[in-house]
């Protein structure tokens, strides 16, 4: 029972370090524009799917993963460029529609492209699996848990050790203080949605080698990133950080403990309930009402 | 009598149709699941629309109406009218428990959570297929019968499909123009300053919110008995969403509006049809084009530029 729950463990931190990066996506993207991008899962996909489709090439698997984020950066730049910016002064449920939007055109996008098909990709480096404490870890989940790691630090020390980190902090802070100490904005968000973007993508080309990939399998993931930023608290990147690790552990152990076919039932109903406690997420400070 | 000039005109229009357009295959057809659609965004946009409150689980309401008459009249073989009533109570009754601690939620969480509910409810009707037949779906689910007269054909689903519509803008337009509505509108407006003035928000916003959760079950259920058939898919999230894109299409806090924007996106996809694999490409196209060029919606928008252009020519004339 003990190694089970230990297997269920691992396997719910793996999921969970890309619940994670695209949580961080969402929130980055939120804090920076106060807008709930709904196509951040049609990152992650395009993401995969474009690093499925260039490792095909018969190209070098590390060329084809940086050529899939370099391209969906790229995307996620003329997406803020072509629709986010020209929407300026348009309500916020206005802009969320656009995101919408945005995603059903990925979707439709990834559809002419690559078909209807799920596609699988191969894993990083084999498939022996590695024993430890009774449980068996694929080094794809080394691999998931430990660039998670890398790509959380090297963030936080941009947004807390670079000029131009502490520039989109600024922006996300305070939009209109930033602009007349003398900030970019307009190119803070550029670079934020472009972020965001190529983390959505890395998280997608993790995952495809253990969960396939398919043109609408972006949809479900962006749902679980924004629950996971929403149980950290919207707009705490750390909290967002542990509630994507928390969804990944308990989704893993609910299904192995009771059924998988009530996996995404329960996490929602977990939600719930902590949004009943706790209305402002596990590490969000509440805030006082301004009239 | 002259308020209400717009819906006279607007409720007659709908009931000569089909006699302009003789036999009509897009008209009572697609008409049809038009209208359906139309009478969903209108009550989302009561809830929503009018007292800025954020609904992703609509869809899941207008599931558990038409499984409600799906499930009592082919397996209890309940009369479809007692199952349509059964359906309203178990919407009433899940809405109402959950209303209050939903709607004390803000924003992002309040959109999460009733996402979330949405979800949880479509994962019931697929996973719990002793109840529901799962994945597959319920077929066979008998006529309607008013009375001896039993309604089948496309033509008098559209004249059914009307009247519900025609009910439900006559009873959104009457809300709205009532105590009730007016409060509504103070909510949107600044819920403190509506609780200052003496509204009790947290009963009027889970009002408000079983009213709509009902209103779209009874078109559910009459779903049922149109299609004879229904499976989880007709209910699931993306329909939530499409419903939201439909009354901000339309206009938020416009009953027209709600009406315009289901019947643009309900028949756009027979248009764009031609385009095949590109149909999803186009749709989301247009979907963020209508938001950069008119961010209050078409309905807005499209009377804006009308007005605009009648005002240049009568500028000429001067």
């Amino acid at each position: 029972m003990l190694q089970n729950i230990f297997q269920f463990l691992i396997t719910g931190l793996t999921v969970g370090s890309t619940y994670a990066l695209i949580a961080l996506g969402f929130t980055l993207i939120f804090n920076v524009s106060h807008v709930v991008n709904f196509a951040q899962g049609e990152f992650v996909m395009l993401g995969a799917m474009a690093a499925i489709f260039f490792s095909g090439l018969k190209m070098p698997l590390f060329l084809a993963i940086i050529l899939a984020i370099i391209l969906t950066t790229f995307i996620g730049i003329l997406f803020e460029k072509f629709a986010i910016e020209r929407a300026k002064g348009a309500s916020l449920t206005s802009l969320i529609i656009i995101t919408i939007g945005a995603s059903i055109f990925f979707r439709g996008l990834a559809l002419v492209l690559w078909g209807k098909n799920t596609l699988s990709f191969q894993h990083f480096s084999g498939e022996n699996p590695i024993r430890f404490l009774g449980a068996t870890i694929l080094p794809q989940h080394l691999w998931i848990i430990s660039l998670t790691a890398i790509v959380v630090t090297v963030l936080a020390y941009f947004f807390s050790k670079t000029l131009f980190g502490k520039a989109i902090l600024a922006c996300s802070y305070n939009n209109k203080a930033s602009k007349l100490i003398g900030i970019n904005v307009n190119l803070m968000l550029v670079v934020s949605y472009g972020i965001s973007a190529g983390i959505g993508a890395l998280a997608g080309a993790l995952i495809a080698p253990i969960s396939y990939m398919s043109y609408d399998a972006g949809t479900m993931l962006g749902l679980k990133g924004f629950c996971a930023a929403i149980l950290g608290g919207m707009g705490n990147s750390f909290g967002s950080v542990l509630g994507g690790l928390i969804l990944g552990v308990v989704e893993s152990m609910t299904s192995g403990i009771f059924s998988s076919a009530y996996k995404d039932a329960v996490s929602f109903i977990i939600l719930l309930l902590l949004l009943f406690v706790r209305p402002q997420g596990l590490f969000g400070k509440g805030v006082s009402e301004r009239v | 009598m002259k308020r209400r000039a717009g819906f006279f005109v607007f409720a007659t229009v709908l009931l000569i149709l089909p006699l302009i357009f003789k036999d009509s295959y897009f008209l009572t057809v697609t008409g049809t699941t038009a209208l359906f659609n139309a009478c969903l965004a209108i009550s989302l946009n009561l809830f929503m629309g009018f007292s800025g409150q954020v609904s992703l689980c609509h869809a899941a309401f207008y599931g558990i109406g038409a499984y409600s008459n799906a499930v009592f009249t082919t397996t209890y073989h309940f009369n479809p009218w007692i199952s349509t009533i059964a359906g309203l109570f178990i919407t009433g009754s899940i809405s109402f428990i959950l209303a209050r601690p939903i709607l004390k939620l803000k924003g992002h969480y309040l959109a999460m959570a009733t996402l979330g509910l949405g979800i949880i409810i479509h994962i019931f009707f697929v996973q719990a297929d002793n109840i529901t037949k799962g994945p597959d779906g319920i077929s066979g689910i008998p006529n309607l019968m008013f009375g001896k007269i039993n309604i089948k054909g496309d033509a008098t689903w559209y004249y059914m499909a009307s009247l519900l519509t025609i009910f439900y803008t006559w009873l959104s337009l009457n809300l709205l123009d009532s105590r009730t509505g007016r409060a509504l509108k103070a909510i949107h407006d600044g819920e403190t300053g509506a609780q200052v003035s003496g509204i009790d928000t947290d009963k009027l916003k889970a009002d408000v919110f079983v009213l709509t959760a009902m209103m779209a079950s009874l078109a559910g259920s009459l779903l049922a008995h149109k299609e004879g058939f229904i499976s989880p898919e007709s209910f699931n999230l993306q329909f939530s969403v499409e419903l939201l894109t439909m009354i901000v299409i339309g206009g938020l806090g416009s009953i027209f509006g709600s009406l315009f924007g289901a019947v643009f996106l309900t028949s756009l996809p027979e248009f764009l049809s031609k385009f095949e694999d590109f149909e999803m490409l186009v749709y989301g196209l247009i979907l963020i084009a209508t938001m950069i060029f008119m961010p209050q919606g078409l309905y807005v928008g499209i009377s804006r530029f009308f007005t605009g252009i009648l005002k240049k020519l009568i500028k000429k004339d001067e």
